[in-house]
């Protein structure tokens, strides 16, 4: 941790680009388990999606006709964008509600956030055949306005940047910039409210692309209600992968927490499963109501029932009566299961709406089954995402206390917005 | 601006506006191929088609596509789908009333999901009403997930990759003032080329003088809200191999309600939340 003291105040650029270089080099130990496992991941991934960038899609997809979309939208992009969710679900609590209880994650779950639209929305520009016009609904060369991916598209851009300020000021304390994180900081308020709006718009967005495909999804999960059941299930999706990223993130960025954080963090998490519990019985409930609803209790008996059982129930019902009782006995452990198990859930869910329950009546011969370089870029994408967050929270305020400095600025910020207001 | 320049421009401005209107169709109206704006369609009888497969043909010599071998029987073994190199295909089926040959392509719906789906605008809906496509597109292949008929194909194998199925004949012969090279191509009429309105009369017409020969429906006549290649049969078309569930409304119309309701989320939500905000400061002041 020594290179952090030579940090800030950068006063010459040569001093800044020192700084840099120092920071980009890597900490810790090397040869652990994850770094083993992933690095050759991430290695042989970079020179497939490269060859894939340049070849095309069939030289590394999986070739089935009339599935067009695999797990690169099903997993990457539907998955991981329901895992963000966390981001604007604690922004809202945070900053909308004012409740400090969670405010010693809120960064580590910003930056989460941020990463994974950068990276699993990125994720789309290998499923694009023509990925170099990816530009063109963004400067206009047509503006697609009647279709839903357009407006997914243009929210995930800006989200990004609504994300990337609400994180910036981390960025700032790292860099030294005092006078430019109070500009961005007195951006956060509205960086939230903006990203919360476009939050909740492109969650139930992504259900709102799969609604065309009516007569090729299964009707047990197709209902008019799509865009709400995605809205709903991305903030458990995402509150769980909260929980599970903290229980990893305790562990690896344990040296840098604060006494409070630590104090406060089984209290942190149990508010969290409760949060869960409940927003996941809205779902089963909703769910519930379709299923009686569309009449659809009949399909239930089928090989596709089951699987449908298996999602709902399985998957969505236990964790959910899990969290509940982790919650009442204040027991992590069950906690953690019930996070896993969602999150398996969230998993399969998403890939049923893209290419399980997704013309379910094709056999299972011609069916999209993906290649070993779908799943070796989809896991490349996932550890790329990893890499970059551990290098940022090792080195910026993401768990530890942000520097003196910026925690005076703040107080003096706040005591002249409560002068104005008094 | 003065008056008289303000009605000049004006006067020239919707001058232009007509003639553009007259001279967009006329290339089309000189031929004498369409009355007005409307849908150009085929209307294909499954029951005069003898699998000569003459429109596969006439459809890779258009487009420059790899030749199939007509003569080669061994090809019905198989139900084919449409790839990117054979846009239009023949198949065979086993039906209650024997053989029967139904030739498969994009059916042009009238308010088509993959033009709906598309966010650059790539895939569009002719005036005349053929799908066709741009190169704008960005290849996300939406409009291939969209397609209740599987009809929209990206090329697989190619590092620049274009959306590839029928396009009606739309820019190699319908702008010349020609009909599709299958319609031509056809030895038998099963397929008659014409605008959507005539051709619902002229089935019509067939199921009511003939109603012993087909069963009393148009596929295409309401299908996801109708389509512009129609057809005829003298079996039920679940036995052709077409689905028969897919209900009359028009794709599209599936997400315009989530569309509607964006602009008002967008309204609404942060002004509720910044109430909110507020809400809870003045609590904590006290």
């Amino acid at each position: 941790m020594r290179g952090k003291q030579a940090s800030p105040e950068a006063r010459t650029l040569k001093d800044f680009i020192a700084f840099i270089i120092a920071e980009l080099k890597p900490r810790g130990k090397i040869f652990t388990p994850f770094n083993i496992i992933s690095a050759p991941i991430l290695a042989l991934g970079i020179i497939l999606i490269i060859y894939r960038l340049i070849n095309g899609l069939g030289s590394v997809v999986a070739e089935a006709p009339g599935f067009p979309w695999g797990i690169w939208i099903g997993f990457n992009v539907m998955v991981g964008v329901a895992f963000a969710g966390g981001a604007y679900v604690l922004t809202f609590v945070v900053y909308i509600l004012r409740s400090e209880k969670y405010h010693p994650i809120i960064r580590a779950t910003i930056l989460n956030g941020f990463l994974a639209y950068v990276f699993y929305a990125g994720a789309i520009l290998l499923d694009l055949g023509r990925w170099w016009n990816i530009v063109n609904p963004l400067i206009g060369n047509k503006f697609g306005v009647n279709s839903v991916l357009f407006l997914v598209a243009w929210h995930f851009l800006l989200y990004m940047i609504a994300e990337f300020l609400e994180f910036s000021p981390a960025f700032a304390e790292w860099l030294g910039l005092r006078r430019i994180r109070k500009i961005l900081r007195s951006f956060t308020l509205a960086a939230v409210i903006f990203g919360i709006t476009l939050s909740t718009l492109h969650q139930s967005g992504l259900g709102a692309l799969v609604m065309m495909a009516r007569p090729n999804i299964h009707p047990l999960w197709y209902t008019e209600f799509i865009p709400v059941l995605f809205f709903v299930s991305g903030i458990f999706g995402g509150l769980s992968m909260v929980i599970f990223e903290g229980t990893i993130s305790s562990r690896v960025f344990g040296y840098q927490l604060t006494n409070d954080f630590r104090r406060s963090y089984d209290d942190i998490v149990l508010g969290l499963a409760k949060t869960c519990a409940a927003v996941m019985f809205v779902y089963l409930f909703l769910k519930a109501l379709v299923l009686i609803h569309g009449a659809h209790l009949s399909l239930i008996a089928s090989p596709m029932g089951y699987w449908y059982l298996t999602e709902v129930v399985g998957l969505t019902l236990i964790p959910c009566i899990l969290y509940l009782r982790g919650f009442r006995d204040r027991n992590i452990k069950v906690i953690r299961i019930a996070a896993v198990l969602t999150m398996a859930g969230i998993i399969i869910n998403r890939c049923n709406y893209v290419f399980i329950a997704y013309k379910w009546y094709v056999p299972l011969s011609e069916r999209y089954i993906p290649s070993w370089q779908e799943v070796v870029m989809a896991l490349t994408i996932v550890f790329a995402h990893i890499w970059v967050f551990r290098w940022i929270a090792h080195r910026m305020a993401v768990y530890r206390k942000p520097p003196a400095w910026a925690v005076e600025q703040d107080r003096r910020e706040e005591k002249k917005t409560l002068e104005v207001a008094l | 601006m003065d008056r008289r320049k303000f009605l000049k421009s004006l006067g020239i401005g919707m001058a232009g506006m007509t003639c553009g209107g007259i001279l967009g169709q006329g290339r089309l109206h000189a031929q004498g191929l369409v009355e007005g704006k409307e849908f150009l369609s085929i209307l294909i009888d499954t029951t005069r088609c003898i699998g000569c497969r003459s429109c596969e043909l006439a459809c890779a010599q258009t487009y420059d596509l790899p030749i199939p071998n007509i003569e080669d029987n061994s090809v019905f073994e198989k139900e084919r789908r449409t790839t990117e190199t054979q846009w239009t295909i023949v198949n065979r089926y086993k039906t209650d009333k024997g053989t029967v040959y139904a030739v498969k392509r994009c059916m042009h719906c009238n308010q088509p999901a993959c033009v709906s789906a598309c966010l650059v605008k790539a895939m569009k809906k002719r005036q005349v009403g053929p799908v066709t496509w741009d190169d704008n597109c960005m290849g996300c292949k939406m409009c291939a997930f969209s397609c209740p008929f599987d009809k929209a194909i990206l090329e697989a194998h190619s590092p620049s990759p274009r959306i590839r199925k029928c396009f009606l004949c739309w820019d190699k012969r319908l702008v010349k003032g020609e009909i599709p090279a299958c319609v031509e191509a056809c030895p038998t009429e099963a397929l008659v080329f014409g605008t959507r309105r005539d051709l619902l009369e002229d089935a019509r017409t067939r199921l009511y003088r003939q109603p012993d020969r087909y069963v009393h429906q148009i596929y295409g006549e309401t299908e996801v809200g109708g389509t512009s290649v129609m057809y005829l049969s003298a079996v039920p078309f679940e036995q052709l191999g077409f689905r028969t569930d897919l209900g009359t409304t028009a794709l599209p119309e599936l997400s315009t309600g989530f569309l509607y309701a964006v602009p008002i989320i967008f309204v609404l939500w942060p002004a509720f939340l910044l109430g909110v905000h507020r809400a809870t400061k003045e609590k904590e002041e006290e």
